[in-house]
């Protein structure tokens, strides 16, 4: 289960809603123990794709490693991605399970003509992703 | 030898024990990461690929300047060097153009 607060969701949408038509993409950072993720804050990443930004992302490795940084200085971890699809479901496409790791959680909001659609989240499970419960707090 | 420290991201310390940094000896990335899979069995080869080289979705950065830019494995490096294993992220919606 992936615990998004509230205040997170928010700044998520606003953040994806804002980027539009184009991919926006980051990642989160919390908690994660025995199958629960808490994702204590999101953070934002530039996305390296700018020839396919509208259907694709990279995230810059130095805001990986920005990212990573804080989080272990605040005694937390990454312990997820998050991306939009602008104007596609909240699915996981080929390309995202041939890029993903085990052990995160891969949120993706479908955003429809500037406007959150769904927002659902994955585990990779072996070779595929299964979609797990999101609880907003 | 060269003390260093590797970063260990989060998909990868279950080979780790749970440690995010792992200090290892070595005079060249590529000698670092070899004594990192010799303490952590099984590391290695979601790092490295059957030829040695680095896998496609996997960065290694040294400090803040990415191996890919320098030497590669070949990098040498200063005691007290800190390498990170940055995880590729990367994908998106697709079959639009």
């Amino acid at each position: 289960m992936l615990v998004l607060p509230t205040d997170v969701r928010r700044e998520l949408e606003t953040w994806i809603g804002g980027g539009y038509p184009e991919e926006t993409c980051g990642l989160l950072v919390g908690r994660s123990d025995r199958g629960r993720t808490e994702a204590t804050r999101a953070v934002r990443a530039r996305n390296r794709n700018r020839e396919r930004a509208r259907d694709r992302y990279d995230l810059d490795p130095a805001d990986f490693m920005a990212a990573d940084q804080a989080a272990r200085a605040d005694g937390l971890e990454i312990v997820g991605v998050w991306h939009s699809h602008p104007d596609h479901p909240a699915e996981p496409s080929e390309t995202d399970r041939a890029a993903a790791w085990e052990g995160w959680s891969y949120l993706i909001v479908e955003v429809a003509r500037g406007r959150v659609a769904a927002v659902r989240s994955w585990r990779l499970d072996g070779p595929r992703f299964v979609e797990e419960p999101i609880s907003t707090t | 030898m060269n003390q260093i420290t590797i970063r260990i991201p989060t998909p990868l310390r279950g080979f780790t024990k749970g440690r995010d940094e792992v200090v290892v000896r070595g005079a060249s990335a590529g000698e670092a990461l070899t004594n990192l899979g010799e303490q952590c069995p099984g590391i290695l080869e979601r790092v490295l690929d059957k030829d040695g080289k680095l896998r496609p979705f996997v960065n290694v950065y040294v400090g803040s300047n990415d191996l890919k830019s320098m030497q590669g494995l070949a990098t040498r490096l200063e005691g007290g060097a800190v390498l990170s294993i940055v995880p590729a992220v990367a994908g998106g919606a697709e079959g639009r153009t």
